[in-house]
Parts: C-alpha cells; structure tokens; sequence
C-alpha cells in the first residue's frame, strides 16, 4: 500500500505541505505566479509511417477489446478518456471493462474529469486493474479517494494544466481512448453530429497528439469526411463503432434553465452592476460565462444593461448555454469561443454558425505556451467552496476535507483582467469566507473580486476596481467586515481545518508544480 | 408511560432545519445524539447549544437525537423546544434565543409598505435572506403556509425567527391563524418586536377588536413601547360589505388589504388574469381604506416567472389607487417597487405643479395656475404625495427646487 509509506513533505511558497515525490515522480512545490522556468523540450509521440495502416482508410476494428490488444495494452499503462458526455458517458467504464476482460493491472486512468456515473471503477480499483485516477474525482470516486482508498495518490488538475503535463511529458498516455458522436474509418471525428452530440472534442485534443496510441470510439459512423474534424484521423490508430457511447439526456439538457434561487439571482444581479459599474462593460469587451448558478444568472442581467447601454462585446468565452446563442444571434457579441457546450442549443450553434467555435485548453488554457487567450478575457465569474480573507479559493473540497469538485478550467480562468468569485456568503450555516481554505486551489493574488449576497469584496491589491466603483451605490465591503457578520449569523467562529496525516491527493498549479495536498479524512 | 416528541424535518433535501426526536426518561439524564452537517466547523458547539437549550426548558433526564441540516441556532432551539413540547414537557417554559442586531427595529404609522415578501412560518430556509431583498416588509406567515398539524411548532421558530434573524429596514410582520389560534398567534410573536399583524378572513370589525386588545395587552406587558399595527385582509363577499366598519375597528389599522383565491371562492368565480370578477371588491378595498384614512394594499400576482405581468398587474393596482402589493417570491420586490415607483414624466409634472403652488402660495394667490391652466387643490395634492414619493425614492434630488 502506498499510502502507508512514508511521504517526504515539503512547505511551498504559501505554506502548505506538498509531497515531494508524486507516484514514484519528484515534484516541485509551487513557487508563486510565474517563478517556475520550465525546462526542456515538450513530449512527442513516436514517428509513424503511412504504410502501416490500411491505404482506404479503413481502420475499423471488431471491438474495444480488439483495439486495446492491437495498441498493445499491457499492466501500468495509462489510459485516458474524457468528460465531453459529462454524467452521460458510457465510453469510460466501458473502457475499465475492457482492461478487466483483457486481465490487465496497475493501470493509471487518465480522464479529464470524472462524473458520479464513472462510480462503477470504484471496483477495478478494488480488484488492483487501476491503480489510480489522475483527474478530476467528485461524488462516490471522491469519496473513495478522499477515505484513501486508492492506492496510488490523485492528482487534480485544471483544464489547462492536463494539457501542460500532457505536452511537458509529465503524464505520458499510452492509449487514449476518444468517445466521438460523428467520426469516419479513418478517424476523423467530431462532437456536434450524432445522437450523442455534445459540442466539442477539444478535451481529448492533446491526448490525440500526445498518446502513442489512440482509439476513436463512435455509434455515428459517417463516410469519410467527418467534418468538421475536431480529432484528425491522422492521428487515430482505431475506429471502433458501438450501439451507444453515451445518454444524450445527460450529455447535455435540452435547455438550460436560469436558476430560479431568488438569492442566487440577487447575487448575479449584483455582479453583472459590479461588470458595468467598474467599466468593464464596454464596447469590445469580453466576458467567461458557466452554465451554474450565478456563473449563468449574471449573462441575463448583463445583456439587458448591454442593450440599453448599447454595448457589444468582441467575444464571450463559454461554458456556452441558450443564452449565449442568444446574444450572438442578437448581435450582441462578435463571437462565442466555446470550451464546452451545455445545451441544444449550444449545440446546433456551435455546428451552424462559424462565429461559435469550439476553442481546445491549448488556444484558452495551456500556461505553458507562448501566450493563451484566458489572460485577456475582461471578466470572468467563477463559483468556489471557500475562500479566505486573503482571496485565497478552494474549489476542490467541502469544508470537511472531502473531495466535491475537479478544477476544470478554474485555475486557468484567475488570470483574466477581472476575476470574480460569486459565491453565497453562507450555505446552510457553513461560512464561506474564513481564516483559511481548506485546500488551496487558487492563490488570492489572481482574484480580483468576492461577491456575495451581503456585500462585494475587492482585493486590496486592485486598487484600480476600488476607484472604479467609488460612488456607484455597490455594496463594496472589508472582507473581513462580511466574515465578523456571516460568523455572527452562524453562531461564531468556525473550528480551522483539521489536516489529516495522509496525503491522498494533490491539487497541481497551471505550472505543474503542487498548491496543496488533500488528506485523508477519516469517517 | 413517556409519549415521544418529534419535530422539524430530515432527509436528503433538507437544508437549514433540523429533526428532534425527544423521549423523555424518569432517570439517568440527558442523553444527546447529534449527527450534523456542519460537524467540521461547528459540531462541537451544536452540542453545546442542544444541551443549553434542553437545560433551559427544564430537561433533565431523557433521550435526544437530532439531525441536524445545517439549523441555525435559533432553528435548533425552536425545534427542540417543539419536540420537548410534542412530548407533553416544558408547559409553561420556553427557551429565546440572543437577540440579534435588528431585533430593536423600529416602524412607523406612515411609511412605505408597497411590497409585502410572504414568508412560509415553518420555512426556515426563506428567513436569513429575506431582507436582502429590500421588501418593505417581511411576513412570517402563520396561515395558509402552515399545514395544520405544524402550527404549534411553526409558531415557536417564528417567535424565535423575530429575535434572531435581522429583517434589515423591512416592517416585521406576521399573519396570524384565524380565531382563537390567532390570538395565542399574538400572545406567543408580539412580545419580540412585531411591528404589524395581517389579519385573515376579516368580517367584521369586532374581529379587529379582538385582535387589537390582545396585541394591546401582550404589548404593554412585555414593555413594548411601539403600538404594533395591523392590516386585516378582506377575503371574502361579507368582508368587502364590512370593509369599511373592518378599516375603522381600530386606531392601530394601518392599511387595507384582500386576497383573491379566497374571495373569488366565496363569490364562486374562477380567478382571471384580466380580474373582472374582482374589480369591484379590489375598488371596495380602496375605498374604504381611504375612507377610514388608511393605506389600500393589493393581493398578490401568483405566477413567479411573469414578471412583465407582474409589471401590468402592479400599473393596474396603482391606476385602482393601491399603494402596495403581495410578494411571493423575492424577485417580484424590484419590479414592484419600479412600477409603484412615479414615472419621469409623471415627476416632471409634479415638479411644475409643486412649484407653481408654492409660488402662488408665496404671493398669497389663491389660484394655482400652470400657463393657462388652473390647476385645482386635488391636483396639487397628488403632486405633492408624487415629489414627496420621489424624494423618499432618491428620484429626486432633496434640493431640485434650486435647480428648477
């Protein structure tokens, strides 16, 4: 059991205790923003040639089984899936299947986010065919790691951050397995034709460059061409088709409802005033929007002060929705630069309308290029668990140390010209702003801004937003004047975190190097 | 043989409640069982809490288990304190929570009370946020919100909602249960603070009477010194034919109001949109609120998600002469006060009449003449009731008269 080795930890650059070595790889702990050089020359697949793989273009295999051996799985390898079908996904259990029916072990489950219905791993874990998950674990996979459980240690990362480990040869994927709701023989495939349509592929991008080997699984085979092709075939070892590879009914909503949580729309009321007072609200400006909560509700208010403002934007990045459609179909914004796609609607834009495009963490995300576009939206609205009076943020744990949610593109979206975290101030008696997060997922001095239904915070730092909104009738207050009021409501100050013995799993900064570790919790 | 208490609720979708199951026991203590959400952070003073509370309600011996959804303190006494009751312990005895910062609000005869947020009484959820909303007033109801068998308990956490949680600048309200339950309503909620109680079903202004002698008598006992006020609500074709004796019954009716499920059921009309069948009694209301002296309130606009109807709705009780409106849902409490609020035009009229007033006042005119137009006293008084809405409303800079 690895966890009852001994762990060398190490403080990093804010204090926290970080493993020295993650899954027999040495890590360095976080630095601060931007003090990390990295070194070296990014990962490669092998070369390959044409004149092993068939001149039609033909690559289809019986069966996932097939395919596997024909890429030459064997026990260790890390093998890896993706969330684009989110709760609705059959492809990621149906690939541990395969590994179980092909009585392979100690594989490394690579995925780039995990949902409650990939709870079924849990018993590959048991029986040793995985090792471990390196992404993001929530609900029953949380918990199983959380409890520590998993024999290897979890590692979280965001969105853009999978993408640097991928291209910084950090995680090698030795086979990476791509559901697709449109592809052809040769590989080419797409997300937005199909029963199980879903928007983009662009989370399996990397994979498809990096992998040795790489599997494209449809149950919408077209003839060649499949365009647009979001995956090149060029890329693709094996096509394999299927019944099903996913549940549209989870994949995306047929549409997405604004929340109707009267204090969840107080909120979002206030952050879009927030967006147009500071002046950000301008002609040309550019905004991120989710598909949750307040990340969605504050799009609605926005748009109406756009119309009578008579504002357009250049872009709004998504998390795209129903009501971004909207605002591009009304002419309200250039063009959507689409990271996921939540609804129908996004859906049917995104194939339809060449100004909605299907962006990949490379062109938003990848902090380990020359540049990403994430650094110049003007606002973004994110949601967090925790925050501290230091503008400090979890996303990943509850309060009680247990794992809840992935980082996605959390971490990558801090660096946008405005950030703000949008979140209650309390939830049923738990305080959202205290003395310090449970588990560090992003450093206080990328957020800029804390709106909650009691009052908005604005980190010292930005002394330019304070002047801003001088005199523009925001409820702006001290953080620490919304905690001393949210800890009278809750009947005083909170317990601090109890930090745990074993560390289970370690939340990755943008850079590759370890914010934090989550501990075990004990039952 | 010990009967067992139970009360609140359990289960996955609970949130910011609690379940008590009380057993009281001869002997051996006080046995304490709690699982809780907020464990990490608070478990520790949970417990500390139940044992206070179960002290102050004079237990000494019994078997307490409680989940617990995240209550806040004053929810997890009123909880306990409705099983210890169930269970036919602490008569007589109860248990207040601290005080909390808006628990000394004061009220005023006069004041705006264009939206009323109903709060369901036995909802605790619905309570810590309410005034953020900004809604003239907060009613805790106690009525039809309330499923019968939870009076008892939904009184308890009202009366400690009304300690703790602070309703900001909202009016305190509560409505009351009709008849002799109403009145324990107010034995129980008027010592912390009520500022106004809406009184249902009202037919007759005996019925106001009543209310207002035990609201006087409670009053004075817990040494309060503010009146507290009361609004009875017309619901029925026997309640519009005593509007007037109902908003005359007492010096402490503030304002009229009507509910229109119960009155379009007793007239045997189906309600509308449009609201034909209840025109006459909506105009009744008005009138006689205005008779007696007293501010006529609207009904509420039920469907949550119009809010343009909401918007028409509201410009049509304004254009019947009501000042205010029901809220069910905190979203409808901007858009209420926006429609009640006076339009620019309507502000720009107002200022011109205002000043031609004051004008002729000054040179001791009897006549108040805009151009060629007289204008006569109601004109200008409505005038005045407009700058003086617009002002309060920050329409209206308080020093307009210079810049004009």
């Amino acid at each position: 059991m690895a966890l009852t080795k001994k762990i060398e930890l190490k403080k990093n650059a804010l204090g926290r205790l970080v493993p020295a070595a993650v899954n027999s790889r040495k890590q360095v702990p976080y630095k601060g923003i931007g003090e990390h050089d990295p070194e070296g020359r990014r990962a490669a697949p092998p070369i390959f040639s044409a004149k092993d793989y068939p001149e039609n273009g033909d690559k289809r295999v019986g069966s996932l089984d097939e395919a596997l051996e024909a890429c030459g799985l064997s026990d260790g390898m890390t093998v890896s899936t993706h969330h684009h079908f989110r709760n609705g996904d059959l492809v990621g259990n149906e690939l541990i299947d395969a590994c179980a029916r092909l009585k392979k072990k100690d594989l490394m489950w690579f995925p780039s986010a995990s949902f409650p219905c990939h709870a079924p791993v849990i018993q590959h874990m048991e029986k040793g065919i995985v090792e471990r998950i390196e992404g993001s674990m929530n609900g029953p996979l949380g918990d199983y790691c959380t409890d520590g459980k998993m024999r290897g240690l979890g590692v979280l990362r965001s969105h853009g951050g999978r993408w640097q480990a991928i291209q910084d040869g950090e995680v090698h994927i030795d086979i990476a397995v791509i559901a697709a709701p449109c592809a052809d023989a040769f590989g080419n495939a797409n997300g937005v034709n199909g029963p199980a349509a879903c928007g983009s592929l662009n989370f399996a991008l990397a994979d498809s460059l990096y992998a040795d080997r790489v599997i494209v699984v449809t149950d919408h085979l077209v003839p060649f061409p499949a365009i647009p092709w979001q995956i090149q075939g060029n890329n693709v070892d094996c096509v394999v088709e299927v019944e099903k590879i996913g549940d549209p009914a989870k994949i995306v909503s047929g549409t997405t409802e604004v929340t109707k949580s009267p204090d969840r729309l107080l909120l979002a009321e206030l952050v879009a005033r927030f967006i147009r007072d500071a002046g950000i609200m301008r002609d040309g400006f550019s905004f991120q929007a989710g598909a949750g909560g307040t990340a969605l509700a504050f799009v609605v208010y926005l748009k109406e002060m756009m119309k009578k403002a008579g504002v357009k934007a250049r872009f709004v990045r998504g998390g795209s929705t129903k009501v971004l459609v909207q605002m591009l179909d009304e002419g309200l914004c250039d063009y959507i630069l689409d990271g996921q796609t939540f609804d129908l609607d996004g859906v049917a834009s995104m194939r339809d309308n060449p100004r909605h495009v299907a962006t990949s963490p490379f062109t938003s995300y990848n902090y380990h290029g020359k540049g990403f576009f994430g650094t110049f939206v003007d606002a973004v609205v994110l949601g967090a668990t925790e925050v501290d009076v230091h503008f400090n943020a979890n996303v990943v744990t509850h309060s009680d140390g247990r794992l809840l949610h992935g980082i996605g593109g959390w971490q990558n979206c801090l660096f946008s010209g405005c950030t703000i975290l949008a979140v209650p101030a309390v939830r049923d008696r738990i305080p959202v702003i205290v003395d310090e997060v449970t588990t560090l997922t992003g450093p206080g001095e990328l957020i800029d801004v804390i709106a909650t239904e009691r009052g908005i915070a604005i980190n010292p730092r930005r002394k330019d937003l304070l002047d801003a909104v001088k005199g523009k009738g925001l409820p702006v207050r001290d953080i620490r004047d919304i905690q001393r009021e949210v800890y009278q409501l809750c009947g005083g100050k909170p317990k601090p975190p109890k930090r745990g013995k074993d560390v289970v799993a370690v939340v990755k900064w943008v850079d590759g190097t370890i914010l934090d570790s989550v501990w075990k919790v004990a039952r | 043989m010990a009967k067992i208490g139970e009360a609140g609720r359990r289960g996955e979708s609970v949130r910011s409640d609690c379940w008590v199951r009380f057993e009281p026991a001869p002997r051996g203590g006080l046995k304490l069982d709690v699982k809780t959400k907020v464990e990490a952070m608070y478990g520790d003073a949970v417990r500390a809490y139940c044992l206070k509370v179960l002290a102050g309600l004079g237990v000494k011996n019994a078997a307490v288990t409680i989940e617990d959804y995240g209550a806040l303190e004053f929810v997890l006494a009123a909880r306990i304190e409705a099983a210890v009751k169930r269970a036919g312990l602490g008569a007589g005895k109860f248990f207040l929570p601290e005080p909390g910062p808006g628990f000394k609000a004061v009220t005023a005869r006069e004041r705006f009370r264009r939206s009323r947020l109903y709060l369901p009484g036995n909802e605790p959820k619905f309570f810590l946020n309410a005034a953020l909303h900004e809604p003239d007033g907060v009613i805790l109801d106690l009525e039809d919100s309330v499923a019968p068998a939870e009076k008892d308990a939904a009184r308890i956490l009202v009366r400690n909602a009304l300690r703790a949680v602070d309703f900001g600048r909202s009016e305190r309200m509560v409505r009351i249960n009709q008849g002799e339950r109403g009145l324990e309503d107010v034995a129980a909620v008027v010592p912390q603070n009520v500022h106004l109680i809406l009184i249902p079903k009202a037919e007759k202004g005996d019925q106001i009477k009543t209310v207002h002698a035990e609201a006087e008598r409670t009053r004075k006992t817990a040494g309060l010194k503010q009146p507290c006020f009361l609004m009875p609500i017309i619901e029925s074709a026997r309640g519009c034919f005593a509007a007037l004796d109902i908003a005359t019954a007492s010096r402490n009716v503030v304002a009229l109001t009507i509910g229109l499920e119960d009155y379009t059921a007793d007239i045997g009309a189906q309600r509308t949109l449009e609201g034909h069948e209840s025109l006459w009694a909506r105009q009744v209301v008005v009138n006689a609120a205005r008779a007696a002296g007293v501010t006529p309130i609207d009904t509420v606009f039920s469907d949550v998600s119009d809010m343009e109807g909401l918007r028409k709705s509201v410009q049509e009780a304004k254009g019947l002469g009501f000042e205010g409106k029901g809220c069910i849902h905190p979203r409808q409490v901007p858009v209420v006060h926006e429609a009640f609020a006076p339009s620019p035009e309507e502000i720009e009229k107002a200022k011109r009449i205002v000043l031609a007033f004051e004008s002729a006042e000054k040179q001791g005119l009897g006549v108040v003449a805009l151009g060629s137009k007289m204008i006569d006293p109601p004109v200008v008084k409505r005038a005045l009731r407009t700058v003086k809405m617009a002002e309060a409303l920050g329409l209206l800079a308080s020093g307009w008269r210079k810049e004009s």
